[in-house]
């Protein structure tokens, strides 16, 4: 089993293995766990981690140092000129040492602290200190006013633009950026027409009051994990837990808080269909399954302009509504109406060549629909019976109590919520498979697909029926045996099945529809 | 705060008023004024008066002042309700800017339109192809509504 695995997502674990033995360190208790239970043989547990606010904090802070180990510039500088190259360290290593570097400071809106007030420091002095607060303090002799509430003041700041305003001012213009404009990383000095930006040391140091600071703080690790592009926010509803991948492979996570998602496209884990045809696919059932049922059951076409009628009275004499069209037909065989003459109330014209061609085209159009429907109709009635099968969770412990009262460990009975782990992770395969065979054009892999996808179907109804019902009755001694089979062969064809699908993937062997 | 600020510019724009331009607040309330721009000689809007509404926020000005034209004016970044697109009054403001330099400006921008960000297409389609037919159109608008 593993191994198969691995044909599958061999990619990801060849690439995790080589950034984990640089990347892994201190931030290792973030480390998922949430594995050997329901997903062990859809993820790579080494390739990601969840990490909370705290932890992404300290984590920004530790790209941060090892960007400056090499580059040796003050912290909050090296944190701005990251935030510009969307935290791609290799990205910012290659640009600064191959080409103009007061260039780049000017690109990422900053000052390129060995230039400041026309002095160049050369770059190899140790004394990082003396320039680390990139805020400036005017001597408190001098009193100006400030440019903003045109009020003297002693207490003058500013970055190393030289622009000053007083503390007042800061604070309040930080209040609107951050609260107001939901603003971090890219907030620009006041003045007009200077875009140098706020570094946090400095910001933090003109703050005052606690809930605006930790308020900046949060800010700034939102446009952390925005910018960076191997970090997504856990979807679930209050859940604040950060997933980080080690490779853009990365598919399907598993979130501490338990919610598992797929980490390109933040949708629920849908194997084996693909990010784009899922996105079609939801697009087209949000708008259009209910409609397409209404319209299905309730209507027909007209035979010249194809819109969708809904007949409202008895008569049989229809017109169609659309001004440009008019067409006289009959409800029934659907052909021109003049034929039918005026004295006509029902229709025996079954065989006329104009009304077998206008059904014919009616058909066609009905079967597109129906087709859709078929598949919706599954996808949807997976998507159900997989909700329902949650419940099976709290049936099942009341099992295994039973069970291990007579005289079964607790770790021998845990085979029973695997089964249902297992049986849910069926389920959604199942309900994806169709969404992914909606779109697919039939040849022969498709139909080893549709094959596959049928024994998968039947397997894993046995597996929920036997977990439904006879789990209840059948004698304690028989269970464990029936379910650990059903649940084994279930595994397999679902591992079958993706399998085919993956491999289809990297040989090009799917060609889809139009639609 | 605000209206400290917004009684320190009144009093620096009647000590040093900008070229074309004047300003002041509508009766008692200091927070909504009326600014007059004369156009610009150079322009197809020479010889009007335009009349602009201001009103200063409670944040001002930290929170950019609300501008618009009461005189109905031919121009591309301009709308017939008298919305200006000017990035200094979105985007672009800075808590360091005043009333003095935004109405020069937009004294600016009559002279020079920005067509390639319109707020009305169709005149930037003008400005854009065909230049005089465009300084027709603003003349006449100037010599019907601001003069």
């Amino acid at each position: 089993m593993e191994s198969d695995e691995e044909g599958i997502y061999d990619v990801e674990s060849d690439a995790s293995i080589n950034y984990n033995s640089s990347d892994d360190g201190i931030y290792s208790e973030g480390e998922n766990t949430a594995h050997g239970e329901a997903n062990d043989f859809m993820d790579e547990p080494t390739s990601y981690k969840c990490l909370t606010s705290d932890q992404i904090f300290n984590y920004m802070m530790k790209v941060v140092d090892e960007v400056n180990a090499i580059l040796q510039l003050p912290p909050h500088i090296t944190c701005i000129l990251l935030n510009h190259f969307k935290w791609d360290k290799e990205k910012l290593m290659e640009r600064y040492y191959e080409g103009d570097q007061d260039k780049i400071f000017e690109e990422a809106q900053t000052i390129n602290p060995f230039r400041l007030k026309g002095k160049v420091v050369s770059s190899n002095t140790n004394n990082i200190t003396s320039f680390s607060m990139q805020s400036t303090k005017r001597p408190l002799t001098t009193q100006e006013v400030c440019d903003i509430c045109y009020l003297p003041s002693q207490h003058m700041n500013g970055l190393q633009c030289g622009h000053f305003f007083c503390i007042d001012c800061w604070n309040e213009y930080l209040r609107i950026k951050i609260i107001d404009e939901g603003q971090g990383q890219k907030i620009a000095c006041p003045a007009n027409d200077c875009n140098i930006l706020t570094d946090y040391e400095t910001i933090l140091s003109l703050l005052r009051g606690s809930d605006i600071k930790t308020k900046y703080h949060q800010r700034l690790t939102d446009g952390f994990v925005m910018s960076h592009h191997l970090m997504k926010w856990c979807p679930s509803p209050g859940c604040s837990v950060v997933v980080k991948v080690t490779t853009a492979g990365t598919r399907n996570v598993t979130c501490i808080c338990g919610h598992a998602f797929c980490f390109h496209c933040l949708q629920p884990i849908h194997e084996p269909v693909r990010c784009p045809l899922l996105k079609k696919w939801l697009r087209k059932c949000n708008d259009d399954s209910e409609t397409a049922h209404w319209i299905s059951a309730n209507t027909k076409e007209c035979p010249k302009c194809r819109a969708t009628i809904e007949k409202n009275g008895g008569c049989n004499h229809m017109i169609c509504q659309n001004k440009s069209c008019k067409f006289d037909f009959c409800w029934i065989c659907l052909s021109a109406w003049s034929p039918h003459g005026s004295s006509w109330y029902n229709c025996n014209r079954y065989d006329a060549n104009d009304s077998v061609a206008a059904r014919t085209a009616q058909e066609k159009s009905r079967a597109a629909l129906n087709r859709y429907l078929f598949y919706c109709d599954r996808y949807m009635n997976h998507r159900q019976s997989l909700e329902l099968e949650h419940k099976l969770y709290s049936k099942i412990k009341f099992k295994m109590e039973e069970m291990q009262q007579h005289n079964m460990s607790w770790i021998e009975v845990q085979f029973l919520k695997k089964a249902v782990d297992i049986l849910c992770k069926c389920r959604n395969t199942l309900k994806y498979t169709y969404v992914f065979a909606f779109y697919l054009r039939s040849n022969n892999q498709a139909t080893i697909f549709e094959a596959n996808q049928k024994d998968l179907e039947m397997a894993t109804e046995r597996l929920s029926e036997y977990l439904e019902r006879d789990v209840t009755t059948d004698e304690l001694s028989n269970i464990k045996q029936k379910v650990q089979d059903k649940a084994k062969y279930c595994e397999g064809r679902c591992e079958a099945l993706l399998r085919h699908v993956y491999e289809g993937y990297d040989m090009d062997l799917w060609e889809y529809l139009d639609e | 705060m605000a209206l400290k600020r917004i009684t320190k510019e009144l009093q620096d724009l009647g000590r040093d008023p900008p070229a074309q331009c004047s300003a002041g607040p509508v009766g008692d309330d200091m927070f909504h004024w009326q600014a007059t721009i004369m156009g610009p000689p150079d322009s197809p809007y020479a010889g009007g008066i335009f009349f602009l509404n201001i009103h200063f926020p409670s944040d001002y000005p930290f929170k950019p002042p609300k501008i618009s034209f009461t005189t109905r004016i031919y121009h591309p970044n301009i709308n017939s309700n008298g919305s200006i697109c000017l990035d200094i009054l979105r985007s672009q403001w800075s808590p360091a800017l005043t009333i003095s330099k935004v109405l020069l400006s937009i004294c600016s921008l009559l002279c020079d339109p920005n067509p390639d960000d319109p707020l009305v297409p169709d005149i930037a389609r003008v400005y854009k192809t065909d230049r005089s037919k465009y300084n027709t159109s603003a003349k006449e608008f100037t010599e019907k509504y601001a003069s």
